[in-house]
């Protein structure tokens, strides 16, 4: 049976209702579990991670093609799955959107018969209308008549959009969405998107491998590895303070480094760790943690300045010698490798390198900011 | 030497029962069978192919006993008919249905599963039925499958000979078709008889085939393809 759309009353402002996409939930499968706690506002919820990392196992938990094993999932008041109260709604009376990855237009069917598939149970003048307004917001009003086998790739995205979201969903799945689209047939296609959940804000989930997607377009970012949620909150929370080693990588942390804690000062906030088996040490924030013990550092290659001669006078606590081993050129970024005990990324501008005259062989002093260096979980 | 035109109006009304009842019997199975996932489906798949490898004497030997006057069916036929159902049109039907099985379920449950199931969850998550999805989307999409297997059975009914003899006999009008006709002909040395009627079922059976072909032109497989190979299929269509 499909729901009845008209119970939703166009003219109740989004906010008043707000609802938000909760989901708690355990599914084991062959190669791991899936462990996955999270929250989904109205808006763009990127849900970022390594390819198998259970990104797609989880859209299909919520959109119930999978059962998880226990735990929950709501829309605001909506249970869609309950294990405790042996709730699980059927994936047809669900009424979320859904994009797949390789979208699953029907390839029998027109554009126009693709977007009428999920409504063809209101009644025909409303129906009508609302397949009008939706190929219009979408822009694909003129391929209405194209079989979609016919169409360009975007165009196919559109169309899958447009036939998910004319059954007005209470919440949109985007399964790695527009990965075969260049950059401006794909921020176009997400304007749109945008456009039209300004109306009607409703919880979209973005999978993603894609950390500039995901920091770019979110409003907020869930990070998943093997199966297990490793951080999420706003694109620069994660972004700045990356407490995981996969999220330190996924997010750029070009140098990591295994050390050890040699001292502790409490009363400055920071201590002293060794690198490695390297005579190099470190000034970091402090952590609740004793002498000895094994710590992972974090540091952008981005936030480390290089100095051609001794430094004097700074406030940065950090200042290591050591030699250029090698200069590497990549578009506007110059990338140096440093030997200073332990081998350093350092990245600097063009004309850094020239004002400097930085040449292979040269001694340089390299400084780091105490709190540029991120003291991260290993991974387990 | 005239022509049968008994034995062969005989053949034909057959074929198109066995053909009609078929799309009724076969569709439903081979949906179950593309799309099930209990652990013993593949006894019922075996089951179903047994007509493939076994002589249409064991078959047709069996079906006799199942209908004979000592069977619970038989006797339940009977009671309602008045008569017995060995030697009758029905019997050759119910004979010829068990034996054209695999070549209609087949056909059809590869074209199913063949169907790319993306499709299948996107129709459920748009609000369609099982139901639904089965009639707007894999059946459209199996359309050539659904031919294949109907041909296929139509043909193999015109062709039959070893199951029809045993659960029908050779009486004129009732249960003798064009394929025993030919054998009597040969039996009784009228070779002119028996090439008259030879060529008019090959001749058919050829023209039929390629029209299929023809209208349908796709790869069909006997039996359901592993799922990469119809990944592989599908993409080189597109």
């Amino acid at each position: 049976m499909l729901a009845d759309y008209s119970m939703r009353n166009p003219d109740v402002t989004p906010a008043a209702t707000d609802p938000k996409l909760s989901v708690d939930i355990i599914k084991r499968l062959d190669g791991f579990t899936l462990q996955a706690r999270l929250e989904a506002s109205p808006g763009f919820t990127m849900l970022l991670g390594p390819s198998g990392g259970g990104k797609t196992t989880l859209l299909n938990c919520i959109a119930g093609l999978l059962r998880p094993d226990s735990g929950r999932v709501a829309i605001g008041s909506t249970v869609l799955f309950d294990s405790a109260s042996r709730i699980d709604l059927p994936v047809e009376q669900r009424r979320l959107g859904y994009v797949f990855q390789a979208l699953a237009l029907f390839p029998h069917m027109t554009v126009e018969e693709n977007v009428r598939y999920g409504i063809a149970k209101l009644p025909a003048a409303r129906r009508e209308q609302r397949i009008k307004s939706m190929l219009k917001s979408f822009r694909i009003s003129h391929l209405a008549a194209h079989k979609v086998t016919a169409i360009s790739g975007g165009e196919r995205q559109r169309t899958a959009l447009a036939r998910s979201l004319v059954t007005d969903p209470r919440a949109l799945l985007l399964d790695e969405p527009l990965t075969a689209l260049d950059l401006a047939t794909k921020s176009k296609i997400l304007e749109d998107l945008r456009e039209w959940n300004a109306a009607h804000s409703i919880p979209i989930v973005f999978v993603t491998h894609s950390p500039q997607e995901a920091f770019a377009l979110g409003e907020r970012v869930v990070m998943i590895e093997a199966g297990e949620v490793i951080a999420q909150g706003a694109p620069h929370e994660v972004l700045t303070s990356p407490r995981h080693q996969t999220v330190a990588q996924i997010v750029g942390f070009e140098n990591m480094f295994d050390a050890t804690v040699v001292e502790m000062h409490e009363h400055h906030g920071t201590m002293i760790c060794q690198l490695g088996l390297s005579e190099c040490r470190l000034e970091v924030p402090l952590i609740s943690t004793s002498p000895g013990a094994a710590v992972r550092i974090a540091i952008r290659a981005g936030d480390v300045m290089i100095a051609a001669e001794p430094p004097r006078g700074l406030s940065a606590r950090n200042v290591l010698s050591g030699r250029i081993r090698a200069i590497r050129r990549e578009g506007v970024t110059v990338i140096l490798a440093v030997d200073v005990g332990v081998d350093f990324e350092v990245h600097v501008t063009p004309s850094a390198l020239e004002e400097l005259g930085l040449v292979p062989g040269q001694q340089i002093w390299l400084v780091i900011k105490t709190y540029s260096c991120n003291l991260v979980e290993p991974r387990a | 030497m005239i022509m049968e035109w008994n034995s062969i109006f005989l053949t034909f009304r057959l074929a198109l029962v066995v053909c009609a009842v078929l799309l009724v019997v076969a569709m439903p199975l081979a949906c179950w069978i593309a799309f099930s996932r209990w652990r013993w489906k593949f006894l019922v798949e075996a089951a179903v192919a047994l007509p493939l490898v076994l002589p249409p004497t064991v078959l047709g030997f069996y079906v006799l006993v199942a209908m004979g006057p000592d069977s619970p069916a038989g006797r339940l036929y009977q009671r309602l008919f008045g008569h017995g159902l060995p030697f009758t049109f029905a019997s050759l039907v119910i004979a010829s249905v068990i034996y054209s099985l695999p070549f209609a379920v087949q056909p059809m449950a590869s074209a199913f599963s063949q169907v790319d199931r993306d499709l299948l969850g996107a129709s459920a998550v748009l609000g369609a039925s099982r139901l639904r999805t089965f009639g707007r989307i894999v059946l459209p999409l199996s359309r050539g499958g659904i031919i294949t297997g109907v041909v296929l059975s139509f043909a193999h009914t015109l062709g039959e000979f070893g199951v029809v003899l045993m659960v029908g006999g050779n009486i004129p009008g009732v249960t003798r078709t064009v394929s025993i006709a030919i054998y009597d002909h040969v039996q009784a040395l009228d070779y002119g008889g028996a090439n008259q009627m030879a060529l008019l079922l090959m001749a058919f059976s050829f023209i039929t085939l390629s029209l299929t072909y023809a209208v349908n032109r796709r790869m069909w497989a006997v039996w359901p393809l592993p799922r990469q190979n119809a990944r592989r299929l599908l993409n080189a269509e597109s």
